[in-house]
């Protein structure tokens, strides 16, 4: 690192450090948006923030939340030993003129065995709206073990003016959830599913 | 280190610029621009001191006497935006201009032009990140950003106009910042002085040195966090929108990744000149300097994999808490080496303690507390209690304003005598130390304990157990405001120094001073080391 003569022709060695550094300064910007699909890797696999879907699997069977609980056994089997409370709760986001309340608040069940439960979710105002749920689970260590069978959340739903509707969800805990888990939260959260920036922006 | 002196004589000094205006904006002399980021950054300073005088003078009494929540809200974000990209940064980057090639024997930064650029980047973006105020007088949008400086989706995506006009500052202050890096370092790595090897560097270089490869490893990435906000705003994109299948907490590891190492951005310059002063006062060599060094170096590495302290409570999965606190813990101890270095160079000195010793050894204990409040912080499970409180507030503080600020303000001192050729007025510079160190503790030291109590930060109104905390800081708040016009008229009495009869500063104007800057006159001529000085 030694320089015992000052630069000769700077305008020359200065470009080629310039070049290095602005080239660092690129690839810092594209990290940055490299960050974004990495991030969804990473909650895929370890359940940060409690996503449900995609994989349920670590990647390579690396998972941090798991919590060294992730043997690979089909879920056939239900684990009668200890159960599960599951609360389930939702909200509707501003914007969406809708009521939703699930039918049922709690409910203690056994890792493995299917479950049916319903969220009353109703129109309140006078024009049909389409809404999309989306769903949350907490601790983030239980989401990649909880499994939604059917969902109303995996698709848009459409209600008329004042319609109320129940809409049902059918989930499994997966017997491999962490033994130290006895309490799961299911949260939804209604977005209006028009992308409409008024809507969003109505205290403007 | 002995040096042949080689200063240019004074027949040199008639630089050919063209006078007035012109010379500021079309200037690519390294002392002049230095000057220019000073002076704005002394301004800026001003403006977002103004705006948290107003926020300190609401929270005085419980209730809203003076303004309403969205103000308020608009207030503290830019607030700190302005202290954190218009005052601290540009501060630190004409502390840079000045002195690195004065220290490292350059007759210039490499870059002459693009240092020009990258200050005149920088008032266009603090009229951007300001102008909503103005704007919403005259009934156009609902004001600045009104999210804290953090920009948290997914109120900044759904908030107004002025969440635009900060991203567009941003990316402004951004593309100034990395040019202002890119300089750096190109100055430091071709430029110094034949015979200066790099662990000969001068500390505040080091400082500066890591400092840059940071600014260009993080400003893009928040960079790309605000364009990935923009696009949610205006472009239909769902980077942070749940509801598309995006993900707010996405916006926040973005933010942090970028904003950690930020601190250690605006505080890297200042541990490196602080040694400096140190030493000077102490008629002593600075003590530990490859610890130092490789402290730095650790420092900058470490700065990048902890960010996610910031949002312990927002739900990461117990491992990954554990590799955040583990990992921000760990961090305390190359600054434990630091605070070390910093005391042993003191120590067995012939100390005396003119001003800028002054401000050294307050910024020394000050940022000693803001260490070990941080500390606190970083434990997960206290977080949990602290997160968002007042708590937080008065520990960046401490850390930002006495380790920011007022280590800027001991380089102020220190170089001042060099800069304008006079020496400071002692006695006020003292006053302005005493006022500003107590009144800055009077303001929080409370913010502590109404924190432990639960008062949360960014809420305009709190509980009425909080008033005579919250009473006593709005107290100090405005002392400290106020003291600090006298910092204003201190550097303006010393530019001014022979019509205040000052005394005039020799080359050498603190006699302990070892670095190559005091082997040149005071002030020195406008073209400096034109023949390189050999450090043998």
């Amino acid at each position: 690192m030694t320089m015992n003569t000052p630069a000769p022709t700077p305008s020359v060695s200065h470009r080629r450090l310039i070049g290095k550094l602005l080239a660092g300064v690129a690839a810092a910007f594209a990290f940055g948006f490299a960050l974004v699909p990495l991030y969804d890797v990473l909650c895929a696999a370890t359940g940060f923030n409690g996503k449900t879907e995609g994989s349920p699997k670590g990647v390579g069977g690396f998972s941090l939340g798991g919590f060294g609980s992730r043997t690979a056994e089909p879920l056939s089997r239900i684990d009668r030993s200890r159960t599960v409370t599951v609360e389930f709760t939702g909200t509707v986001m501003p914007g969406l003129p809708w009521d939703m309340r699930p039918l049922t608040f709690n409910l203690d069940i056994h890792p493995g065995e299917m479950q049916l439960v319903k969220y009353l979710v109703r129109n309140t105002s006078d024009q049909p709206i389409t809404g999309q749920a989306v769903p949350s689970v907490s601790p983030g260590q239980a989401a990649q073990h909880f499994d939604k069978i059917e969902c109303f959340c995996f698709s848009q739903q459409t209600l008329a003016p004042g319609e109320s509707r129940e809409m049902p969800l059918t989930f499994i805990i997966k017997p491999e959830i962490g033994k130290d888990i006895r309490h799961v939260t299911l949260s939804y959260s209604f977005f209006s599913a028009v992308p409409d920036k008024t809507a969003l922006n109505a205290r403007e | 280190m002995s040096h042949a002196t080689t200063a240019p004589h004074e027949s040199h000094d008639h630089a050919h610029y063209p006078g007035g205006i012109l010379r500021w904006l079309t200037t690519t002399n390294h002392k002049d621009i230095g000057t220019m980021y000073l002076l704005f950054a002394l301004i800026m300073f001003f403006v977002g001191g103004a705006m948290i005088l107003a926020v300190r003078v609401e929270l005085f009494q419980p209730g809203l006497q003076l303004m309403q929540p969205e103000l308020f809200n608009q207030l503290i974000g830019v607030h700190a935006l302005v202290m954190i990209f218009a005052a601290l940064m540009p501060a630190a980057t004409g502390f840079a201009n000045w002195q690195i090639p004065l220290m490292i024997g350059a007759p210039d930064m490499a870059l002459p032009r693009i240092n020009n650029l990258g200050f005149w980047l920088l008032p266009p973006a603090a009229l951007l990140l300001t102008l909503p105020f103005v704007l919403a007088l005259f009934g156009v949008g609902d004001g600045a950003v009104a999210t804290g400086w953090t920009l948290y989706a997914p109120l900044s995506v759904q908030g107004g106009l002025g969440v635009d006009f900060a991203i567009f500052s941003i990316h402004i202050l951004g593309i100034s910042s990395i040019l202002g890096s890119i300089n750096v370092i190109v100055t430091i790595f071709n430029l110094r002085a034949p015979g200066m090897t790099m662990m000969k560097l001068p500390v505040f270089a080091w400082g500066w040195l890591i400092t840059a490869f940071l600014l260009i490893a993080t400003i893009p990435v928040l960079a790309g966090a605000v364009t990935m906000l923009l696009t949610d705003r205006h472009f239909g994109t769902h980077f942070f929108n749940a509801a598309g299948g995006g993900d707010p907490i996405l916006f926040q590891h973005l933010f942090w990744f970028f904003g950690h190492p930020e601190v250690y951005i605006l505080l890297l310059p200042l541990w490196g000149l602080i040694p400096h002063v140190l030493a000077t006062f102490s008629r002593k060599p600075i003590y530990g300097y490859r610890a130092q060094v490789y402290s730095f170096i650790a420092i900058g590495l470490l700065s990048v994999i902890v960010w996610a302290h910031h949002f312990f409570t927002a739900g990461l999965p117990v491992p990954a808490l554990l590799y955040f606190m583990y990992s921000t813990m760990s961090i305390s101890l190359p600054l434990a080496v630091l605070f070390f270095c910093w005391i042993a160079t003191m120590w067995k000195g012939s100390m005396s303690f003119e001003t800028p010793m002054l401000f050294a050894q307050g910024f020394i204990v000050l940022f000693g507390i803001a260490g070990l409040t941080g500390l606190v912080l970083a434990d997960v499970a206290a977080d949990a209690q602290y997160h968002h409180s007042y708590f937080v507030v008065a520990h960046f503080h401490y850390a930002l304003f006495a380790g920011g600020i007022m280590g800027v303000m001991t380089g102020v001192y220190y170089w001042l005598p060099k800069w304008t050729g006079y020496m400071i007025d002692e006695k006020l510079g003292k006053l302005h130390f005493w006022l500003t160190i107590i009144s800055f503790n009077l303001t929080f030291m409370p913010q502590f304990f109404v924190g432990l109590a639960g008062m949360p930060r960014r809420i305009p109104d709190y509980a009425l157990q909080f008033a005579e905390f919250n009473a006593i800081s709005t107290v100090g708040a405005l002392i400290l405001g106020f003291s600090q016009l006298l910092f204003a008229y201190n550097i303006w009495k010393c530019a001014k120094g022979a019509e205040y009869g000052l005394p005039k500063a020799e080359g050498r104007a603190w006699e302990g001073g070892e670095s190559l800057e005091w082997e040149l006159p005071s002030p020195p001529p406008h073209h400096s080391w034109e023949t390189p000085p050999v450090i043998k």
